[in-house]
This record gives C-alpha cells, structure tokens and sequence, in this order.
C-alpha cells in the first residue's frame, strides 16, 4: 500500500505489490550536467514511475504512483499526462480526481501543470462543475488577488461553463478591497466586454466611464483606471476625445498639480484624437511648465509642451516622452 | 548621457520635481488606510531606496565597487550549479535544460567559455533528453516540451560548436513542432498540454533560429497573438488575461519573426512597456505589481526589440523617397527592402515573401540586427542601477530583488537584461558602446546578444553560418 503519509516513506523495493516492476534508473548517461543529487525516496520514486510510463501501465496501482511523484515534483508535466491517461483509462471517478487536485493546487497555487489539469477535469465535468471552479478560483484569490493563474482558469471557466452571474459584483468587491488591483480591472474588462448577460463594449460605456472616472479622482496616482479609460474606447478612440467626463477628470487632476503624469499622458493621447482644448485647459498645462510660459498657448503646440513637461516631471521616462515628441504628427 | 546612477531614494526625489512620480502609489495623498498593493510597494520602496541611500552616501571607492559586477562570483556560482546541483533541486527535475541555458547563456554573457569536455556532456545529456520522434523533455526519459525544447536548442546555439549545431536533427525538431501546433493557430506546450503565447514563441524561435520556419507552422498564429494583446497595450498569456511581461516579450519577438508585427496595436504596446519601469528604477510585470529583476529582460528586452523595430522602419521609409505607388509589385524578395506598394502595408512589414522558402523568414533575425537604431525607450542607467545594486548578490549569482534568494533563472534574465541595456545606445547591435553607456566601470561590459532569441550574437552567427 503506497503511504500518503510521509511519517514512514517505504521503499518501493519493500513493497510487496510492486514486486513484479523493475525500476528504470534514469538515463543520464556517464557525465551529466546539472546534475540533482535526489534523495534517496525522490530517486526511488521516479525509477518506479519510469517503469510503469515506458511499459505504459495503465493500472491503480500507477496512478496511485503518479500521486506520490506529484507530491515530490508536482513539475513533472510527463507524470501529470500520464496520470491523465491512466485516469481515462480506468474510467475514474472525476469527482474523486476533483479532491485530489485542488488539494494539490491549494499546495502550489502558482504552478502551471495544475491548473492545466484542473482545466482538463473540469472541461470533463462539465458546466455542473462551474459552481466549484468559480469557488475554488475565488478562495486562491483571496490568498493572492492577483494570482495570474487562478484569474485565467476563472475566465476559461467563465467562457467554457459559465457562471457569469455575480463576476461583475466580484470585480467590484475586489477592487473596493484594493483599487490598485490591476487583475481585477482587467477581469472588469473582460466581464463587461464578453459577457452574454451584458449588452457588450458600448452598451457598458457611458457606466463605466462613471464607475472609473470615481476611482481615479479618490486616487489619481493609481495607473489601473486611466489604463481602463482608454482601453474602454479602444474601439472608438475619437470617442475617447469627445467624451466630457474624461476631459473633465483630465482637468481636475491636472488643476490639482500633483499626480499629473497620467493625466498629461491621456490628454497627448486626447490631442491626438482631436480632442480641441479649451484656454483653461492650455492654462492649467502652462501653469505645470516649470520654466517661464514665453511658449504659446495655441492648442497645437500644446502636445509639444505636454511632451517637454513629462520629460521634466517623470524623468525615468524622458526618453520615451522624447520620442513620442519627435513623432507628433 | 551622464552614466552616473540615479538617486531615487526618496519620493520627492532629485529626479521628479515636487509633484510626485508614479508608482509612488504607496505615498497616498489621503489619510487612508493603504491597500495590499499599496502596502507591498511600500516595502519594497522601502527596501530599495535603502540601499539607494547608501549608495549615494558612500566614499567614491565604496561606490565603484558596489556597481562592479562580480564576474569571479558569478561564475563561481554559475559553474558550481553547472557541475551540481543539491537535492532541493529536485522541484526543477523537468526543467533541467533550462538549468543548462539559464547557466551557459550566463557563463557566455561574461565571455566565459566552456572546455570541450563539458560541452561533450552537455551535448551527450541534451541527446539523452530528446525524444525519439522530436523535441526535447526536460529530462531523459520525459515527454517532449516546446520550453525545454527551446531551452536545449539555445544551450547548443550557446555551446556554438559544429558538433553542438549539428546534434540537432531539423527534421524531426520540425516534426515535433508540427505536432504541437493547434487549430487556433497557436501552440500546445506538449501533447495535450496548454496553450499560450510562451509556447508560440518557444516554437517559434526555435524554428527561426534553425531555418525551418514555415508557413504551416505560422498559419493563424498572427491572429492569436493579436488577441492576446490587451486594453493595457501589453500582451497576455492567453486572450482576456491580464498584460504581463513575459508575454509581452513572447508575443512581440514572435510577432516578429513571423513578420506580423504590424498587426499589433505598437503605439500602446509600446506605451504600456516603457509604463512598467517604477522608481525602484527596474520593471515590474504588470501593473501595480512589483519590481523583479528578470523583467529587466522581458521588458527592457521588449523595448530593446522595438527600438530597433523603429529604426527599421524608419530606415525603410528614409530609404525609399519615391512614392510608394511606383514600387513593384512584387519587390524584391531577397532583400529587406521595403515594399510597401499594396495599401494596406504598413511600415513595420519587412519582408514581402511571395515564397514559402524558410530560408527567407528566418532571414528577418539576421536583417533585424544589421539597422541602425534610435535611443532607448527606457531609462537604461537606471535599470542598470537596480540590477547591480538590488538584484545583484554579493556571493555570486542574481535575485529578482532584495530579501529574495538568488537562483539560476533570475541571474540569466538579470545578465540578459543587463546587456541590453549596455547596448541600448550602440548604432548596430554589437558595435562596442560609449562608456557613458555602461553603469559602473567598462570592464562591467557584457556580450551583446540577439534580443529576439536571447542567445549572445555571436552566437547567433555561428548558427546562420553554419545552417
């Protein structure tokens, strides 16, 4: 009987079931580089492996194999296929398998075979498996919110099971949680633009716009809401220029003097895509220029002054705002 | 270009004036509580700006010796990883081509070669860990993977010896990359294993880099990465995820090698990048997450590439003062010269193959590295900054950022990222740099590499030579 305790690790040798199995010592050849010194169990464990992967056993017995190599190197992508193959050829229970790996995953949340595993499972099970998916995504992020696997197999589930329901809440609870969540704006995106129960890109706008015209005013040095602004007009971006609510917060913030890099930043882009500013707006820029204002106000060379201002006020990028200068049209 | 290090160590620091700069998203303006992202970046502010501090505190030896990059130690570290490995290694059991890259890539950037002996065993283990239908696992013995695969062809681009080139069979590394490809257009990482962008481009460097690029392996693998690219600008892993810089990398330099780059939203994809260096000087992954040394590669990398992207196209479009409407319609196939004539080209399509010969498009890595380029997009002083003073570790070897443990992984991306930005200023991609171009004193020059497939571009030579 294999131990899944590790009080007491039995040699396979010792083991009378697998008395019949050769083991297959790993063929590293004479001289191999970088080479691991495996501890005697982990060595033990993969020699078994070898022999029932190479002779393709497809049995209990291998499986139960498989779950032990797992626990030493849940990295081994080969064990993983295999153990994938003994599972359908066994015809096992998958809700059993269901148990066994979000233990696992719990373990090693950042771990790519995992959650490949568990997409492949939970694609068997089928959309009754959406609940549990959603739940389980939803508890490793709440240990790490921005788990980049656990928010791609959210949205695999998402799209192959369903469930959308309550994704737009959760986006909202997230980032009450933490504005800052780039993850949980970008899954905001996501809902809002493939939803089946919203109405799409256009239809979600104009309450968009609102929701995050909010969270850059409550903190403007935050990046992930300006992002979502211009990515909320990506299909329109003259939209982006004609649109009141973000010229406006473009303003505030720029009238504000502080955290203005973002703002200057979107208003090149507004420029860009005709956006006509107003003489407050060519003043509240002039007043941002730390040399004597001898420069115009005329709205084109404005982009020019925008781009000499970043270089000023966000150095580590002056080079980039250097070259977005020598390319204005 | 002053090549003195940057003092970033307070928020009103001498590089932004009283307004603070971004990603100082931990100096709140309301008296709130801050919020875990918040929070995190603090610390590692903290941290950094630490030693930012008495960096610029220091007696000027002091300072010399703390932006020197340690060669000895490196390699000391390095060749000890190389030569073996201890028993809690065992969790990289499936990756140990990448051990073998991470390490020689490494060893190469520091112009350390490698005696014949050892490379005969590099080459003897790569073989045992081949498959005998194609492609390489990450061990002998186990299933083939397109990552460790990419990771055993750039160890022996690496090693750089006939008998190194050679090993490779083409064919059946062709084969293995057939099977791997999907019907979306993009690449499974083995059979019936997952498919992202990191697999479409450990397909197709490989495939690039050994000429036998072809356009089934590139059907509809344009569309997928372009779906893949996000509101950000940056590129996921898969469409709908989140914009992250290995991605990004992968899906940029794949974009190119296949010659779709136009397809790709540039302007903010390139808005995006130049957006992830913070005031800890490096890069961090994505938005509002924190800096890590290997981004110095994913990002500035990403840069890097577009930064001579531009410089092609520019050169293109220098070259050719004539209206676009008089070039022929078929061009000239063999060389890079742009030929815009259909209307919807646009300037960043190189070549015009009307063939489906190989040859021809793994010639774009070869024509890429030849044009002269504009500066850099990123502030390469600084990152080089961060990644002597904050990811370099004092016993040999390069961690993602202080409190971290080095490991072989960070050290490759750290190096890699720190050639880059050493070359960054250079007119071609090995032509020596200025010393104002490189942090520390000269000696700290590292070899230039080949910023599509990250091997050192003499490397890179070598292959074109002899494939």
């Amino acid at each position: 009987m294999s131990s899944e305790e590790d009080d007491e690790w039995v040699p396979f040798s010792r083991r009378s079931e697998w008395s019949d199995v050769k083991p297959v010592p790993q063929d590293d050849g004479p001289h191999p580089v970088v080479p691991i010194a495996y501890a005697d169990d982990f060595r033990e464990t993969m020699d078994y492996f070898r022999a029932v992967y190479f002779s393709d056993e497809r049995s209990r017995r291998a499986l139960d194999l498989t779950s032990e190599a797992i626990a030493m190197n849940p990295g081994n992508y080969t064990i993983w296929h295999f153990r994938r193959l003994v599972l359908e050829s066994l015809h096992a229970d998958l809700n059993d398998e269901l148990k066994f790996i979000n233990s696992v995953a719990s373990k090693n949340s950042k771990n790519y075979q995992i959650w490949h595993h568990k997409r492949w499972l939970a694609e068997k099970l089928g959309p009754e498996a959406a609940e549990k998916e959603l739940e389980f995504t939803k508890n490793i992020l709440s240990i790490d919110a921005k788990n980049y696997h656990a928010w791609s197999h959210r949205q695999w589930v998402l799209e192959a099971l369903g469930g959308w329901e309550n994704e737009l809440d959760y986006c909202n609870e997230l980032l009450e949680d933490d504005i800052y969540n780039n993850s949980a704006w970008n899954q905001r995106y996501f809902v809002i633009t493939r939803s089946p129960l919203l109405g799409g890109l256009q239809a979600m706008r104009e309450s968009e716009v609102s929701y995050t015209v909010g969270a850059i005013l409550s903190n403007p040095e935050n990046e992930s809401p300006w992002r979502y602004l211009r990515g909320l007009h990506k299909d329109d971006p003259d939209l982006l220029a004609h649109n009141k609510q973000v010229s406006g917060v473009c303003l505030q913030v720029l009238s504000a003097k502080h955290d203005v890099v973002f703002a200057l930043s979107l208003l090149l882009d507004l420029l860009r895509h005709g956006f006509q500013p107003s003489l407050e707006f060519c003043g509240v820029v002039d007043a941002l220029r730390s040399v004597s204002p001898e420069l115009s106000s005329d709205p084109a060379s404005l982009a020019g002054s925008i781009c000499s201002i970043l270089e000023t006020v966000d150095p580590l990028r002056s080079n980039y705002w250097a070259w977005r200068r020598s390319h204005l049209p | 270009m002053d090549s003195s290090p940057i003092d970033s160590s307070s928020s009103s620091s001498t590089l932004s004036s009283p307004t603070s700069s971004p990603h100082s998203a931990a100096h709140d303006n309301q008296s709130r509580t801050l919020t875990l992202s918040q929070l995190e970046q603090c610390k590692v502010e903290e941290r950094v700006f630490e030693i930012y501090r008495i960096f610029s505190d220091a007696p000027a030896h002091t300072q010399t010796l703390m932006v020197e990059l340690w060669r000895d130690k490196h390699i000391e570290f390095l060749t000890r990883g190389f030569n073996q490995l201890g028993p809690s290694y065992h969790v990289l059991d499936a990756n140990r081509p990448w051990l073998c890259y991470w390490i020689l890539h490494s060893r190469a950037l520091l112009s350390e070669s490698i005696d014949t002996e050892l490379e005969n065993n590099t080459i003897d283990f790569l073989s045992r860990c081949k498959d005998k239908n194609g492609g390489y696992g990450g061990g002998p013995g186990q299933l083939p993977h397109l990552a460790t695969t990419y990771a055993a062809v750039n160890t022996l681009v690496t090693l750089g010896s006939d008998a190194a080139l050679l090993s490779i069979n083409r064919e059946e590394l062709h084969s293995f990359l057939l099977r791997m490809k999907d019907s979306c257009g993009a690449f499974r990482m083995h059979t019936a294993g997952e498919i992202d962008v990191r697999a479409c481009y450990t397909a197709i460097s490989v495939a690039s880099i050994l000429n036998i690029l072809d356009l089934e392996l590139v059907t509809g693998l344009g569309d997928y990465i372009l779906r893949c690219q996000t509101y950000e600008g940056g590129i996921a892993g898969e469409p709908g995820s989140e914009a992250h810089g290995g991605y990004t990398f992968c899906g940029l330099a794949t974009m190119i090698l296949i010659n779709e780059v136009d397809k790709l939203d540039l302007s903010s994809l390139i808005d995006w990048v130049a957006f992830r260096q913070g005031v800890e000087c490096g890069f961090q992954g994505r938005t509002n997450k924190l800096v890590d040394g290997c981004y110095s590669f994913w990002q500035g990398g990403s840069l890097c590439i577009i930064q001579r992207l531009l410089s092609i196209a520019h050169h293109q479009i220098k070259s050719s003062p004539i209206s676009l409407k008089h070039l022929s319609v078929d061009g000239n196939a063999d060389s890079a010269s742009f030929t815009g004539c259909k209307p919807d080209r646009s300037p960043y399509q190189i070549h015009d193959f009307d063939g489906e010969e190989a040859g021809k498009r793994s010639a774009i890595g070869l024509e890429f590295i030849k044009i002269t380029n504009e500066g850099p997009l990123f502030h390469s002083i600084a990152l080089q900054q961060y990644i002597l003073l904050c990811s370099q570790v004092l016993e040999g070897g390069f961690r993602d950022k202080p409190g971290k443990q080095r490991d072989h992984y960070h050290s490759c991306y750290c190096l890699s990222g720190l050639s880059v930005c050493q070359y960054s200023f250079s007119k071609t991609a090995d032509s020596p740099p200025l010393p104002n171009a490189v942090l520390g004193l000269y000696s700290n020059l590292l070899e230039p590499i080949h910023p599509l497939y990250n091997v050192v571009l003499e490397k890179y030579y070598k292959v074109q030579a002899l494939l």
